[in-house]
């Protein structure tokens, strides 16, 4: 069978399979970086909290993540959940079958997490290059915390944000790759499957790469118009 | 008649350092008091203290008779009492810094109602019209929709005179408000803060310009090393220093 043929739609071929995989790593990389986004908001105030316990939560929390292989993080939070729920389920309830956790919700939060892990210094060190005299300019006119956070703040920490994040997103996007360890159809695990059962790895795996390649080619497009936007007002160099 | 201003016995250190020694100083409605003195001296420390940007370890800062309220936090460190009362004293004392301070994300026009808007809550419209009249007042109109980037230093430091005075402020605080300006675009800003004072605007300005601190102050306070060294009229500090340090300042800060 030639290329073509292989990746054909219906029976015959792959084509619908890979396509639907790829929307599952869209998904999985949509869901990761949206749950990274949340942790990163919370790791960003315990960093930048004058409460040094949550300082401490927020360092220990980047710290294991960004140095710890992502692999490993997949394969920790996997096993690891697995086992804390079969513990209670046995522990509580008596119950003693193996649990199968929902691969999708394990896939997207151990991707979410180390998303969330680099999401945090991006966005820590947003906060830290916004100029002094912004806030100070807001506070001589009256501006109450709510109102420099979220007037003052907020769009200039997005702006200067933005770059990073795109950065990250590209990163998380690629890292779903490496959820395939629990099983989930993405991309990978779905190349994987075709290469072994068709014999011709080259092809599955060339159409993974170009499907990645369309997903980062299109989100850097979008990006870009992004940064374009919450740059305005910033003079270029 | 209340004081506009009142400040007793004000001091602030930065860790050991004392940059402000138990300064006082009382300003009228419609007085002009010009701060100078050399670079270190505390003036800017001092300008700060009154809205509050720098905490001060110790002192009364009264705003139109009414004082604000300090405490201390856990640490023992002097911190306001009453966030609520330093956010609306602050709108009182609108100030213009010596880097602008535009917000770089709103237009210019943005910038000016931004505070009318969001803090006195006026309607945009009415605020809209307030700000045209006020950036009119620095000949700044045609640049309402342009973001503060594409504005010469000049014009930047007009719009933040025009978005201080957008709140209404009993009291405008200028530090230094040309001292980052090209030569060439010092005259304009000078000319706009100089009709404010001709409107009655009761200001305090830390300044470096001698030659406004002649013209336009009803008061100048000479700074050195934290205290007020010397004060009076333009007229006594300029034409009749009595200290030794003041005539060195003078001397080497009026020839030229």
């Amino acid at each position: 069978m030639d290329f073509f043929e292989l990746l054909a739609f219906g029976d015959t071929g792959w084509g619908d399979e890979m396509l639907r995989a790829c929307f599952m790593t869209l998904l999985v990389s949509l869901s990761a970086m949206a749950m990274g986004l949340l942790f990163a908001i919370f790791g960003t105030m315990s960093k930048m909290s004058s409460n040094g316990f949550a300082r401490g939560i927020g360092n220990t929390y980047t710290t294991i993540v960004r140095g710890v292989p992502e692999l490993l993080v997949i394969y920790l939070l996997y096993f690891g959940l697995n086992n804390a729920v079969m513990g209670v389920a046995k522990g509580v309830f008596g119950y003693d079958q193996y649990i199968e956790l929902p691969v999708f919700l394990v896939a997207t939060l151990a991707v979410g997490l180390i998303s969330g892990a680099y999401s945090t210094e991006v966005i820590r060190g947003a906060f830290l290059v916004v100029p002094k005299g912004q806030i100070e300019a807001a506070k001589s006119v009256g501006m109450n915390r709510f109102l420099i956070f979220h007037r003052v703040l907020v769009p200039q920490v997005l702006r200067y944000a933005l770059p990073g994040l795109g950065n990250v997103w590209q990163l998380t996007l690629k890292d779903t790759a490496l959820i395939m360890v629990t099983g989930l159809v993405e991309i990978m695990r779905q190349a994987h499957i075709g290469a072994g059962s068709t014999h011709e790895p080259f092809v599955f795996y060339i159409t993974a790469a170009l499907l990645y390649l369309v997903l980062t080619t299109i989100s850097s497009l979008i990006l870009n118009g992004a940064e374009n936007w919450a740059n305005k007002g910033v003079r270029r160099a | 008649m209340v004081n506009a201003l009142d400040i007793k016995n004000l001091v602030k250190s930065f860790g050991d350092l004392e940059v402000i020694k138990n300064v006082s100083l009382t300003a009228e409605q419609g007085d002009v008091i010009c701060i100078i003195g050399s670079s270190g001296s505390g003036k800017s420390t001092l300008l700060r203290c009154i809205n509050l940007l720098e905490i001060p370890n110790s002192g009364e800062i009264s705003v139109k008779g009414e004082l604000i309220k300090m405490t201390q936090d856990k640490k023992g460190q002097p911190c306001p009492a009453d966030h609520h009362q330093v956010d609306r004293i602050r709108a009182k004392l609108a100030m213009v810094f010596q880097s602008f301070n535009l917000w770089e994300h709103m237009t210019v026009l943005q910038n000016v109602i931004e505070a009318p808007v969001h803090v006195q809550k006026i309607n945009k419209m009415q605020a809209t019209e307030l700000g045209l009249a006020l950036l009119a007042k620095g000949g700044i109109t045609e640049k309402a929709d342009e973001y503060p980037s594409s504005l010469s230093g000049g014009q930047q430091q007009r719009v933040a005179i025009a978005r201080a005075l957008a709140v209404n402020p009993d009291i405008l605080l200028f530090d230094e408000p040309t001292s980052s300006l090209d030569p060439e675009l010092v005259g304009g800003v000078l000319r706009v803060m100089k009709s404010l004072a001709e409107e009655g605007r009761t200001m305090i300005v830390v300044t470096h310009e001698m030659g406004f601190a002649k013209e336009v102050a009803s008061k100048v306070l000479f700074l050195h090393n934290g205290h007020i060294e010397e004060q009076g009229t333009p007229n006594e500090i300029f034409n009749s220093p009595k200290s030794e340090r003041l005539k060195q300042f003078l001397a080497s800060n009026l020839k030229g």
